[in-house]
């Protein structure tokens, strides 16, 4: 019954299928945005593990940083605001063989979108989400976000932020996520290694990156973050230990930790929901003809 | 025709709505038809509840008017509906539990004293026992063969413990005793015969269409009166394979459903008008996606809250407008269980056929009321083949080609070389986007044009392949009842009335409310001699629908929104109003 739903009119070829790269979009950021580094980390990371086109989803919502689909040639889903993990997670029922990553940005994913994002750590679906971080809004031409810091001066805000900013890292470890990291995209190396670990991992991972707004927000700037960040492998953290995760999370000032802050075995929503055991929902047979007994608990 | 209605009162708690669900099935097994109406309130201890289930040997479509026997567990169950027993009827209670109000009994009706607490101090502790004993005292007097009851108890306690089934079957069985050593079988108690019935409230008629209809995947949020599909689709997901998710919020569960049809599954959510208000705007993204879809409304009185166990048929302007822009999208209202069932197989097809938002529209009354069913009306379909077959591959491939039906080829990720983005921003056949740097630039303004043409080419298509308007009843007659949904039941019954009355009425029937298939409802409404609108909300948002689309006003009008059910009696006095005043 599995083969039932067999790829239709595919020609067998003794070529490798492509490997997820660049599509024919070329990218709309401003120039020098940090989102550059981001999608060529993703696209590192899909080729190192040798990801098909065909089996990765890349799924965003609404942002600068949520365009990203459109320049990778994997299949994409590029949503509404806030909505990135719910479709990812709705994917990945429907078909478990699929690679789903979820990209977007701070304000689509801590602000408009963070009660999903709670839900699915909670969950550990198997969704690599990379969030691109620049603590701004910059689709909207530079707004205050639920990371902007505090005292920081936008144009919804022209007197300072008032409000603490959401620790995503914190809030990723209270909501039991698997795999905490965040990159910089500074660093497309090290970024592509927490997403390769991160597209390989039991269940939720979560790498938040601080990418860099070039244009609306001044603060937060590649050199910023270049003076700050340090390698949390470089500095012994073991990230098997959650309550060094939390000290480390907690950090934020004049040192700002960038790598693996957590990682912890469970397993995934989609292991643990007995109906996606006899394979990808999308494979299984449907209909009710086999159980013409249901009717029976109507008379 | 020979009918008898049975009704039982108490506050919430005392297990009025199982006994309401066994005294129907005890109907239905004798192949009676029957419609049980739970009227409860959303509190969970205490208040008022009722339940109504009324049984005939000819169809019937509604609760009717009044009851013959009325088993009250307080006082407060008399001072509200022993008015409404008829002539005949009997009031059943236990003195032990409350003092009679006996100027409430109306005149020709008795008063069966049973001792339902002593005899449920014989078996058990328990005072919910009592229950039992009015149970089998009411199917007694309606003229249930005790071997019915017993199997229906039987089969409704065989999950509980032995003790729990024996209690109860013994409680029922002195109750049932009593009662005919006490007083007659009622003399309109309909004698029973032929096949069993299914019974189904709306909510299992359309989780179970659904499921014929390869639904594997639901996402849902608890609301009222939605809720009860859920249930259905969760304790049944193992057994057919379908994955119940029991979304954080209405948001993730219509964008769970979203990415699980992109995923290649036939995917559903349900959800009342509250739930739906935040749907609105993924809703739209399936349409702009062009992503299957079918989501289940089912209406309670509004607005905001309202009145959460109470029905109305208030969110058909929420459902026409529901989303900035416009996409093509059908509405589909069933009137009764078997044609939600049909519905919702219905609107999987259609989803699937025009990759777009399909609406199943019910409501409280449909969702959460029992009506029985012959079974040969749940026809299994085929099963439906898997998804992964619909696009080609090839270099040339778009998945929003533009085509003269509006409906593009289909590609689902795994697929190989068919890679695409779905956008919820505007964009091309390939699913490139023309809202940022192509937005404005003339060919971006004439690609806008074309895929929006495109899409909402659809709506032709999903008006042709849509059931279409009809008349129920007689032709000609006197008065056309306009009814949408399950206000139709109620007006089935009343038009049974007016005939007995010697007029005739007939019922025009919308089971596809949007788009309006015009061609066929034109002729129809010429044809009628007067209409009457019916319909559950204030300002008759279906007669207007009708107006925008074809002209034609419908000015005669009954409209209600106490949230209570329609009783064919109002429908018969308003029709009778209408035929007057018209010189019938």
């Amino acid at each position: 019954m599995a083969d039932s739903g067999a790829v239709a009119a595919v020609p067998t070829t003794d070529h490798p299928l492509p490997l997820v790269g660049k599509s024919t979009v070329k990218p709309t950021w401003c120039p020098g945005c940090g989102d550059y580094g981001v999608v060529a980390a993703i696209e590192m990371a899909v080729k190192r593990l040798r990801l098909p086109s065909h089996e990765v989803v890349i799924v965003s919502g609404i942002g600068c940083s949520s365009n990203l689909p459109h320049f990778l040639s994997a299949y994409g889903f590029h949503g509404i605001h806030g909505r990135v993990l719910p479709v990812a997670e709705g994917i990945r029922w429907a078909n478990h063989e699929l690679t789903v990553i979820g990209t977007g940005g701070d304000g689509d994913g801590f602000g408009i979108g963070c009660g999903h994002f709670v839900h699915a750590m909670r969950r550990n679906v198997k969704i690599c989400y990379v969030t691109m971080d620049n603590e701004i809004y910059g689709l909207t031409t530079g707004q205050a976000s639920p990371t902007s810091e505090l005292g920081h001066r936008t144009k919804s805000t022209p007197f300072g932020v008032i409000e603490r900013p959401i620790d995503p890292i914190a809030l990723a470890l209270a909501s039991g996520a698997t795999y905490v990291a965040r990159g910089f995209s500074g660093d497309v190396k090290h970024l592509a290694d927490l997403v390769a670990n991160g597209l390989t991992h039991r269940g939720f991972a979560f790498v938040d990156v601080m990418s860099p707004c070039v244009t609306y927000n001044k603060i937060n700037t590649f050199d910023f973050f270049r003076q700050r960040v340090y390698k949390l492998e470089s500095a012994g953290h073991d990230p098997s230990d959650l309550v060094a995760a939390w000290q480390r999370a907690l950090e934020w000032g004049e040192k700002i930790p960038i790598g693996l802050f957590y990682k912890t075995d469970r397993p995934t929503y989609e292991e643990l929901e007995e109906v996606l055991s006899a394979g990808p929902l999308a494979r299984q047979p449907a209909g009710l003809r086999a159980h013409p007994e249901i009717l029976d608990e109507f008379v | 025709m020979t009918e008898i209605s049975v009704r039982f009162g108490g506050a919430a708690g005392d297990g009025i709505a199982s006994l309401g669900e066994m005294i129907t099935r005890s109907f239905s097994r004798r192949g009676l038809h029957a419609m049980g109406l739970n009227a409860y309130q959303s509190v969970i201890r205490g208040g008022h509840v009722w339940f109504q289930t009324r049984a005939s040997t000819d169809p019937i479509h509604s609760q009717g008017d009044g009851t013959d026997l009325l088993y009250a567990l307080d006082a407060l169950t008399v001072e509200i509906h022993a008015p409404e027993v008829r002539r005949g009827g009997t009031v059943i209670f236990d003195p032990e539990k409350f003092t009679l109000p006996r100027d409430r009994i109306p005149t020709g009706v008795s008063v069966l004293e049973v001792p339902t607490l002593a005899i449920a101090r014989k078996y058990s502790t328990q005072a919910i026992l009592q229950n039992a004993a009015g149970l089998g005292a009411a199917a007694a007097l309606a003229g249930v063969p005790w071997a019915t009851l017993h199997d229906v108890i039987q089969d409704s306690f065989g999950r509980k413990s032995d003790n729990v089934v024996q209690w109860n079957l013994g409680a029922s069985e002195d109750g049932y005793r009593y009662a005919l050593e006490h007083a007659a079988v009622h003399d309109r108690a309909p004698a029973g015969g032929g096949a069993a019935k299914l019974v189904l409230t709306g909510n299992q008629a359309i989780a179970l269409g659904a499921a014929a209809a390869g639904c594997k995947f639901l996402s849902q949020y608890p609301m009222t009166p939605a809720s009860s599909i859920m249930h259905w689709m969760a304790a049944h997901s193992r057994a057919l394979g379908i994955v119940v998710k029991q979304a954080e919020d209405e948001l993730a569960a219509i964008n769970m459903a979203i990415g699980a049809s992109f995923g290649g599954v036939r995917a559903m959510t349900a959800t009342s008008g509250g739930g739906f208000a935040l749907m609105v705007e993924a809703l739209g993204m399936a349409g702009m996606t062009e992503t299957p879809l079918v989501v289940v409304e089912s209406q309670r009185s509004g607005p905001s809250t309202g009145l959460p166990t109470k029905t109305e048929q208030g969110d058909l302007n929420l459902m026409l407008g529901a989303g900035q822009g416009e996409f093509p999208r059908a509405i589909l209202a069933p009137a009764d269980p078997a044609e939600a069932y049909r519905a919702a197989i219905r609107a999987f097809e259609l989803a699937e056929a025009f990759q777009t938002p399909v609406l199943l529209a019910s409501d409280l009354h449909l969702s959460e009321s029992y009506f029985t069913v012959d079974r040969e009306a749940i026809a299994l379909p085929p099963d439906p083949p898997s998804l992964f077959t619909v696009a080609e591959n090839g270099h040339e491939y778009r998945r929003y080609e533009i085509t003269p039906s509006g409906v593009s080829p289909r590609a689902l990720p795994g697929q190989p070389g068919l890679q695409f983005v779905a956008g919820s921003d505007e964009h091309d056949e390939w699913g490139h986007l023309i809202s940022d740097v192509r937005s404005g630039v003339p060919e971006g303004v004439a690609k806008r044009v074309e895929m929006m043409d495109k899409r909402m080419r659809k709506l032709r298509g999903l008006a042709d392949a849509a059931p279409t308007p009809f008349v129920e009843g007689p032709v000609p007659a006197e008065l056309t009842i306009v009814a949408w949904g399950s206000s139709v039941g109620p007006v089935r019954d009343a038009v049974a009335n007016l005939r007995a009355e010697g007029i005739v009425a007939n019922v025009l029937r919308v089971p596809t409310v949007y788009p309006l298939q015009v061609e066929a409802l034109v002729p129809l409404l010429r044809a009628a001699r007067r209409t009457l609108l019916v319909e559950l909300n204030y300002s008759g948002q279906f007669g207007r629908l009708v107006r925008a689309e074809t002209g034609i006003e419908l000015p005669e009008r009954l409209l209600k929104y106490d949230g209570e059910p329609l009783y064919p009696r109002e429908i018969v006095a308003r029709a009778k109003e209408v035929v007057r005043a018209h010189g019938g």
